[in-house]
């Protein structure tokens, strides 16, 4: 299956130095211009994923982090979205600064991306296995009966029973499960190197979760694909990810290794988090939770985004925006003006 | 890549180690603050109304036309007697003298037809409040109870649906013209019925009214019973209807305080189109000879007049059908902003 | 392991050696079928969607209960059936001895002043054209003799200042309001009544990660504050054990283990519990990557309208045997595991390593 996919947009592709991450998002800014004003969903975001690793982007809802991830892809819908600032990097090339053409040969071939609501993404006029021979016709040329060899065995090898009989299957007839698979089916079909799962579980049951996160744990090793797992679950986050990135109101306000991150959080916004979730494998203390909401992204706070909420604030953060700094271990940097404090801090996690 | 960070941080960390700690209100929630004024969804679509020029305009039309409605006197302070008419003259085409001309009777057009409006401002928004009243109380009862009572209610208002309006509108007022309240072989509620229609007669000077009000409200509700029918489905299961219910709340209260309200919107921009829509059925019937009587003045009942005339005499079709198309269009035109206003999804 | 189906242990449907004492409320048998019906003009009833079918249990003075389970499970039913917001099919619920389901509906009005709820959706549960002041301020206006009229203004800002809200804000609507506060305001409608019991069905499942810890501590601080007890309904496994005294499992419409929260998330002994809880994410990373091998449960949910003959988790339990297809388990204690499960074969099996890891 990894060789059938050297096809026709191969030559599109320069080959790279192989050190450098196969994606990076340098100090991405979109906005919204909405009625109610300018909407600033991403901030200046920066982060990068590598082959063969799972990165996760953990923020809660309005933090941008879905977002950056539709302007990667080239999905938002522009007016209003714009673009503002900042690059995407594929292999070192800047995508926004591509050719249309080319673009569009890396994303979906190269990029690929799997949305939380399977349902609004498959079409439901057809049957699954007809969108999923369409890719293998479309982009690789494939015959009909060839197409449906291929769509056959990769509906199998995401878990789906009976592949034959659901190949005829529409959408609707999918359980929420099922229909995540057959997403996952087309989002690996065309052997993609990058896998944005943009909250993959998130609507699902916590059992079919476990299984859907399985499946792309197991999908990432044997293809050796980068996953980036956009999420706002902590626990997801944990148990799968190599390094995460904290967003908060469209910045990256933490990247480090889970293991650092989670253990010894140098960013307010992700001492907040750690302390305020329950855990299910002990009977915790009282949670201490973070004050207040999420900011509105029409009308960002001055300085620090979190400094209303922040229990570590000085002054200066009310009108100065904290530059990204270096933090000890690995590759690891915050967007705090008291990292060293913020750490040494007692953090219950 | 330490080291030189590492310094970094510190040099940052000395120069803003000079900056004071600001603890956080731990008072949670109080200290967020909550954003816009105090508003609500009608105050919101009031201030989205008076920046909204269709409504703007369609207002204006309207206290104009009000004013005419209103004031006729001043407006056309000649009146509409019999003594200015030039019976001899027949009908003429505007001149200095009359501007809008003389009547097939010789009659100055112009009084008659600012006297004209009174009729039609009267039935459009008499009918569209009826209307409005009968759809909200039996459209809330069927959407809420739903099962017998709503089956029983939604045939009733598909048997009405059914009927031809202009038809149904000529066989129901010419069995009513021939019942005189006072006829003791009338049946009593088409006695009773008419005798109600010469109070309203009477109380708007407008002869007929009455009757043409109640035909045009008969056949009018129905759409406006099912839209708060629907409204009523939707919003009976919310969790704010499920929630008074748990608080004990009695059928009639979530019907009043929490479907109600809550259905009202989409009812009255449907109730703002039918105002326009009574306004144009009035000058139909009128037009065909079943509407208003004739010593009343309308604009229906000057248009039937002019349809022989049209060669001839234009401008008897001209004055009271542009008078009437504005009226309709004001109407509409408020009925498209209100609608604007209370759907936040087009905010 | 045993064979035995029958048990000298007593029949009385839940007992765990939870608080002791008459329970505030005992649930006995519930049962909500929900008739599935086609036609047009003249419907006839084609089947029953079982979504509750035979449920048990007590609620103590002051404790917290969490019902767990996925969706289809029946939880929330459990929740709007005891509130007679759906109208029960089968079974009792003693509220201090007295049976709500055979209430008349003057009775009833009265109870709903002991038994609230707050619903999992803080944009649903509000009504959009009341303020504040009217959301809350409503239940003094059905039940009149709670607050005088003259006081209702002042109560309802004591409240909104209990529940953390700025009084100020009484005459705002809920769309002003962030969801946490707007949860807020739910809890505060809740209270009004002072109830001794509150449903509450998902009450944080809808909010932000941050918020939510605000609104779990808020229902804790009110539960010491006015003696509460909780019905705390939630797919989150965490917070459940979190704030749950004890916790009942639910699996397709019946109760498929029940004990304090230490028996069900340390020595749970039901496939299902074992699968969910091996199924919930660990915040902790390092325990995370060494938890035993996960279970994953094959295929789907079967159909509330025709559960599995028998044991109804069978068609997907990695212990099933023959046996599980024929009998019905009870909910009952079989090998001495110290609280009671509908399992046929119990048997301990945790979710994650030692307790003590980290």
């Amino acid at each position: 299956m990894a060789e059938s996919t050297t096809s026709s947009d191969a030559i599109l592709i320069d080959v790279p130095d192989p050190g450098g991450p196969l994606l990076a998002v340098e100090n991405l800014e979109v906005e919204f211009r909405t009625d109610r004003g300018v909407v600033k969903a991403v901030n200046g975001a920066t982060w990068s994923v590598n082959a063969h690793e799972t990165v996760a982007i953990l923020g809660e809802s309005g933090s941008g982090k879905s977002v950056s991830a539709q302007a990667i892809m080239g999905i938002i819908e522009s007016p209003p979205g714009f673009v503002t600032n900042g690059r995407v990097l594929y292999r070192g090339e800047d995508m926004l600064a591509m050719p249309r053409q080319q673009r569009r040969a890396i994303r979906g071939a190269k990029i690929a991306m799997i949305f939380q609501d399977a349902l609004s993404s498959l079409n439901p006029v057809f049957t699954v296995g007809f969108q999923l021979s369409e890719m293998f016709k479309v982009h690789e040329g494939m015959g009909r009966s060839d197409a449906r060899t291929r769509s056959i065995d990769l509906l199998e090898q995401v878990g789906i029973p009976s592949p034959e009989k659901r190949f005829e299957s529409y959408p609707h007839e999918f359980s929420g499960g099922m229909r995540q698979r057959a997403m996952i089916a087309m989002s690996i079909a065309l052997n993609p190197e990058v896998l944005i799962a943009d909250e993959p579980s998130t609507a699902l049951d916590v059992t079919v979760q476990a299984q859907i996160m399985e499946l792309l744990a197991n999908l990432q090793r044997e293809y050796g694909m980068a996953l980036v797992l956009i999420t706002h679950d902590l626990g997801v986050v944990a148990e799968v990810a190599d390094r995460v990135n904290v967003m908060y109101a469209g910045r990256i306000v933490e990247h480090g290794t889970c293991l650092e991150v989670f253990t010894r959080p140098a960013h307010p916004y992700s001492v907040g988090l750690m302390e305020s979730i329950p855990r299910a494998d002990m009977k915790g203390r009282r949670l201490t939770p973070i004050i207040g909401s999420p900011p509105d992204l029409a009308n960002l706070p001055s300085g620090c985004a979190f400094h209303p909420r922040c229990r570590f604030r000085h002054s200066n953060c009310f009108d100065t925006v904290p530059p990204v700094v270096d933090v000890p271990g690995d590759g690891r940097y915050a967007a705090c003006h008291y990292t060293d404090e913020v750490r040494e801090a007692e953090v219950r996690v | 890549m330490t080291d030189s960070q590492k310094t970094d941080i510190n040099n940052t960390t000395a120069t803003e180690s000079g900056f004071p700690r600001v603890p956080l209100e731990t008072d949670a929630a109080a200290a967020e603050e909550v954003t816009g004024p105090e508003s609500g969804l009608w105050r919101d679509a009031w201030r989205q109304l008076i920046r909204n020029p269709a409504f703007i305009v369609g207002g204006l039309l309207i206290l104009g036309y009000a004013f005419m409605a209103l004031f006729p006197q001043v407006i056309a302070p000649q009146g509409t007697g019999r003594a200015l008419c030039d019976t001899g003259a027949g009908a003429q085409p505007p001149s200095r003298e009359f501007i809008f001309g003389l009547d097939e009777k010789g009659c100055p057009y112009y009084p008659r037809v600012i006297y004209g409006v009174r009729p039609s401002l009267i039935i459009g928004p008499s009918v569209a409040v009826f209307s409005l009243t009968i759809a909200l109380i039996f459209g809330t009862i069927a959407g809420y109870y739903g099962k017998f009572t709503d089956t029983v209610i939604a045939r009733i208002t598909d048997v009405f649906l059914a009927l031809p309006t202009i038809l149904a509108a000529l066989v129901f007022i010419t069995a009513f013209r021939n019942a005189s309240p006072d006829d003791p072989t009338v049946s009593w509620p088409l006695r009773f019925l008419s005798g109600v229609f010469e109070v309203f007669d009477d109380f708007t000077g407008v002869r007929g009214i009455g009757l043409v009000v109640f035909i045009l409200t008969l056949l009018g509700w129905t759409t406006m019973l099912r839209l708060a029918r629907s409204s009523a489905l939707s919003t009976k299961n919310a969790d704010y209807v499920e929630a008074a219910r748990a608080l004990g709340a009695s059928d009639f209260r979530i019907m009043t305080r929490h479907i109600l309200p809550n259905s009202l919107a989409p009812v009255l921009v449907y109730a703002t189109i039918t105002v326009g829509v009574a306004i144009v059925a009035e000058a139909t019937l009128s037009f065909l000879g079943v509407g208003l009587k004739v010593p009343a003045v309308s604009w229906g009942l000057q248009l039937s007049v002019a349809q022989g005339r049209l060669q001839n005499d234009p401008h008897l079709m001209f004055f009271p059908g542009i008078f009437l198309a504005g009226l309709v269009f004001s109407f509409i035109l408020i009925g498209d902003a209100v609608r604007d206003a209370l759907d936040p999804k087009l905010r | 392991m045993s064979d035995t189906t029958s048990s000298e242990t007593v029949t009385r449907p839940v007992s765990s050696p939870g608080p002791t004492g008459d329970p505030l409320l005992r649930v006995e048998g519930l049962v909500k079928h929900f008739p599935i019906r086609q036609g047009i003009v003249f419907k006839r009833t084609v089947g029953q969607v079982q979504a509750v079918d035979g449920v048990s249990f007590d609620l103590h003075e002051g404790e917290t209960l969490g019902l767990v389970g996925e969706s289809g499970s029946g939880k929330s039913t459990v929740a709007r059936t005891l509130l007679r917001l759906h109208e029960p099919t089968a079974g009792r619920a003693l509220f201090e001895g007295r049976n709500l389901f055979e209430m008349s509906a003057s009775e009833m009005r009265r109870a709903r002043r002991d038994i609230q709820i707050i619903f999992q959706d803080p944009y649903a549960s509000l009504d959009p054209r009341m303020t504040v002041r009217d959301i809350i301020t409503e239940s003094w206006e059905i039940h009149r003799d709670v607050v005088p009229r003259n006081q209702r203004a002042d109560r309802a800002k004591v409240l909104l200042e209990r529940v953390g809200l700025n009084p100020d804000h009484i005459n705002r609507y809920p769309h002003q309001f962030s969801g946490g506060q707007r949860q807020r305001i739910g809890v505060a409608r809740a209270l009004a009544l002072e109830p001794r019991i509150i449903v509450a069905d998902e009450p944080v499942s809808a909010l932000d990660v941050s918020v939510q810890a605000q609104v779990i501590n808020l229902l804790e601080e009110i539960q010491d504050d006015f003696g509460l007890s909780y019905l705390f309904i939630a797919h989150d496994l965490s917070v459940v054990r979190h704030i749950s005294d004890r916790v009942a499992v639910m699996y397709l419409g019946r109760i498929v283990e029940i004990g304090t929260e230490d028996e069900i998330y340390e020595h749970p002994v039901h496939p299902y519990t074992q699968a969910l809880l091996s199924a919930t994410p660990l915040t902790d990373p390092v325990k995370a990557r060494h938890r035993p091998d996960r279970i994953l449960l094959e295929g789907d949910l079967p159909s509330p309208s025709h559960p599995p003959s028998g044991c109804r988790f069978r068609t997907r339990c990695f212990r099933a045997q023959a046996e599980c297809s024929a009998t019905d388990p009870e909910l009952i204690d079989r090998e001495g595991h110290g609280h009671p499960s509908a399992c046929l074969f119990p048997e301990v099996r945790t979710a994650w390593g030692e307790t003590s890891a980290s």
